[in-house]
């Protein structure tokens, strides 16, 4: 479904990826892991199209489309959902507000017939439960005053609604505390499909309980530097990154 | 006759004057030549060339007569949904013929009234087109509320403008409500045509005690048209007035307002919103003279600038010393969308007693591309998600439009301005 080849981005000059090589299939649950300021935002960004990211070198498929060749609401129309890390606030702009117009471009799209509000509110009724988010948080202004909780869950909620066939989760665990953390992944999980894919990143293996990765990669230094199943996310917990860092560091010939 | 040297490029307005209202004429002619049309050079002025504009723009300084309006370019102005008084106006000439009524309202000619005291609200002596005006308007007229009478339907006032290139219209307009009425104005301005004219209108309104006046300016004019407009108000104790000012289009336009509280527990609120684009040039001067204890001002400008278009805002708030407890609010926000984009916006705070609230503040800022790409990222394409932003921009004066079908009319129209140009 995904398959990133030797994907290179850097912002104002500076290289943040250095040949990421991911492959995702229809059905699987990819966790990236690793430090701080290693890069796994950036990939998440530059698979939802931010502008201020270069691309410098590189592919990525997504489908059998060339990703990177399309416009972010083109992207989010294929099927592409980034749950930010941290959700912007739009004063003015309620989720209700804008999620018709965002879910009815994304059905002409996939040349489905427009909902109208009745039948708009009626799925909203149902995703709402789904990640157990109030209605009177979604006419407000968009994440203006919200906790960091109720930032998270609308991401999932907004998800929920506009059925993505891959899911990028950036850190939606941090901020979460043990009851948010069980309804967000809950969500996640009954969104999960044998014909959609999700990339969870996190630094925490807290949220791994709760979504269980088929793979799990660390990513450091702009490049995914280790690949394994979730045990290694196990391994990471009680070790930290600092082993992975001496590997690499010390290998590094460039 | 030494003083009549400023601006005399005008004078074919004073050729041939109704013989209404002649001494206040007189007047008016004086103080416009005592005044002149403000140069760069005055302070108040200096952002705005209006001066070299009219000079330069306009050739041929006559008044504009008043052209025939028909029922269906009165039917094409009303907005959707709009229940309420219609006033038909061609070039500032009133046609009664055209207008509805209501209980409570009465509606004359300036001509058939003359003791009306116009030019007691706004000066001929302090605004040199509030004395040409005084001077040159060719007729107008004169609204009363009576008192107690709460109006619920709205009044629309429909100005249709048409003339030829320079002509002068002058409209002028006195409303005076009694003590404990109630009632709301829509001043729409509309162009027939695409010549280039100068619109030079005047507004005094008189509120008795306990009374709630709101008065709502949409100016739609054409982008070659000069305009001036003041509003300037008295507003006793007890009593609110809110005035909501929307300009889409137009040349030059100068708006100047003037909210006079002259009695404790009165409120004046100003509100704008101004969407630019082409080399439309629109200066909004307010003056708010808070002058005893207890009165309350609020303030909310919002600009949305695109392509070589201009903005000016200048917020006057004076307190006078004996106006303690005063609270005043001011706020001016502008996005710019272009880099040619320009505002000049400051606030001019003037206050004399000590025991006042005041806050003001303005920004400029930018399109916020973060938020442009959360909504990208959700599937929305470019130009609808810039229009949401900027429409959710607008937005806070939009909700302060009570009436409806007003609020209903407006949105239709700036969305439809965001979705295309912007
Ligand atoms: N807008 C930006 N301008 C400059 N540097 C940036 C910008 N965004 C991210 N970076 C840098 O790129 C690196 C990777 O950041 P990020 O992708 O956010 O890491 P992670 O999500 O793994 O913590 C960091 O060193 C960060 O400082
Ligand atoms: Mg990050």
């Amino acid at each position: 479904m995904l398959s990133i080849k030797n994907l290179h981005a850097s912002i104002e000059g500076t290289p943040i990826l250095r040949g990421i090589n991911l492959e995702v299939k229809a059905g699987e649950v990819h966790a990236i892991m690793g430090p701080n300021g290693s890069g796994k935002s950036t990939l998440a960004s530059v698979l939802a199209g931010r502008e201020e990211y270069e691309v410098t070198e590189g592919e990525v498929f997504f489908q059998g489309k060339e990703l990177l060749e399309l416009s972010p609401e083109d992207r989010a129309r294929e099927g592409v959902f980034l749950a930010f890390q941290y959700p912007i606030e739009i004063p003015g702009v309620s989720t209700t507000n804008f999620l018709r117009t965002a879910l009815n471009q994304v059905r002409e799209y996939r040349g489905l017939e427009p909902l109208d509000a009745v039948k708009f509110l009626s799925l909203m009724k149902e995703k709402m439960a789904l990640v157990e988010i109030d209605q009177k948080l979604l006419s407000r202004s968009l994440n203006e005053g919200f906790s960091g909780g109720e930032k998270k869950r609308n991401e999932i909620f907004q998800m929920a609604m506009l059925e993505p066939v891959l899911s990028i989760l950036d850190e939606t665990d941090s901020g979460l505390d043990i009851d948010a953390l069980r309804i967000v992944s809950n969500g996640v999980n009954k969104l999960k499909s044998k014909k959609s894919a999700t990339i969870v990143v996190t630094h925490y293996q807290r949220l791994l309980d709760y979504i269980v990765p088929d793979f799990v990669h660390v990513l450091y230094k702009g490049r995914i530097v280790k690949s394994g199943t979730k045990e290694l996310a196990l391994e990471l917990e009680e070790k930290g990154y600092d082993w992975i860092k001496e590997e690499v560091d010390s290998t590094a010939t460039v | 006759m030494s003083t009549l040297t400023k601006s005399t490029f005008v004078s074919g307005l004073f050729e041939v004057l109704p013989n209404t209202f002649s001494s206040l004429r007189q007047i008016g002619k004086e103080n416009f030549y005592v005044q002149g049309f403000p140069s760069l050079k005055d302070e108040e002025y200096k952002f705005t060339p209006i001066a070299k504009k009219l000079e330069t723009g306009l050739t041929n300084f006559s008044p504009a007569i008043p052209v025939i309006i028909s029922a269906e370019q009165i039917n094409k102005a009303v907005p959707t949904g709009f229940e309420g008084v219609v006033l038909v106006f061609s070039n500032g000439k009133f046609l009664p013929e055209l207008s509805s009524s209501v209980d409570g309202l009465t509606v004359n000619f300036l001509s058939k009234n003359e003791s009306t005291p116009i030019g007691s609200i706004a000066k001929a002596e302090k605004d040199p087109f509030v004395a040409l005006n005084q001077a040159t308007f060719i007729d107008g007229i004169c609204i009363s509320i009576e008192k107690k009478k709460e109006i619920t339907l709205p009044i629309l006032l429909l100005q249709f403008h048409q003339a030829a290139e320079g002509q002068v219209i002058s409209p002028r307009i006195w409303i005076e409500a009694g003590d404990f009425a109630k009632a709301s104005f829509i001043d729409y301005s509309i162009s027939l045509d695409n010549s280039p004219y100068f619109v030079n209108k005047v507004v005094e309104i008189k509120g008795g005690i306990h009374t709630d006046l709101t008065y709502h300016s949409l100016q739609e004019e054409n982008n070659q048209v000069i305009q001036v407009n003041a509003l300037v108000t008295d507003i006793q104790q007890d009593s609110q007035f809110t005035s909501t000012q929307i300009t889409l289009s137009g040349d030059l336009v100068r708006n100047n307002l003037t909210l006079n509280l002259l009695g404790s527990n009165s409120v004046g609120n100003m509100f704008g919103i101004y969407l630019l684009n082409g080399k439309t040039h629109v200066d909004n001067h307010t003056n708010v003279d808070h002058t005893l204890p207890h009165a309350e001002s609020n303030e909310l400008y919002k600009g949305i600038l695109a392509d070589q278009s201009r903005g000016v805002f200048n917020g006057k708030i004076f307190v006078r010393q004996a106006a303690q407890k005063t609270n005043a609010f001011q706020q001016n926000n502008n996005i710019l969308l272009s880099e040619d984009a320009i505002i000049n916006t400051k606030p001019q705070l003037e206050i004399w007693a000590d025991d006042v609230k005041c806050s003001h503040g303005c920004t400029v800022g930018q399109l916020d591309e973060e938020a442009l790409f959360y909504l990208q990222a959700r599937g929305i394409d470019k130009t609808t998600a810039r229009g949401l932003l900027l429409y959710a921009f607008a937005g806070e004066v939009l909700e302060k439009i009570e009436l409806e079908s007003l609020r209903n009319f407006i949105t239709t129209k700036i969305q439809e301005r965001l979705g295309s140009k912007f």
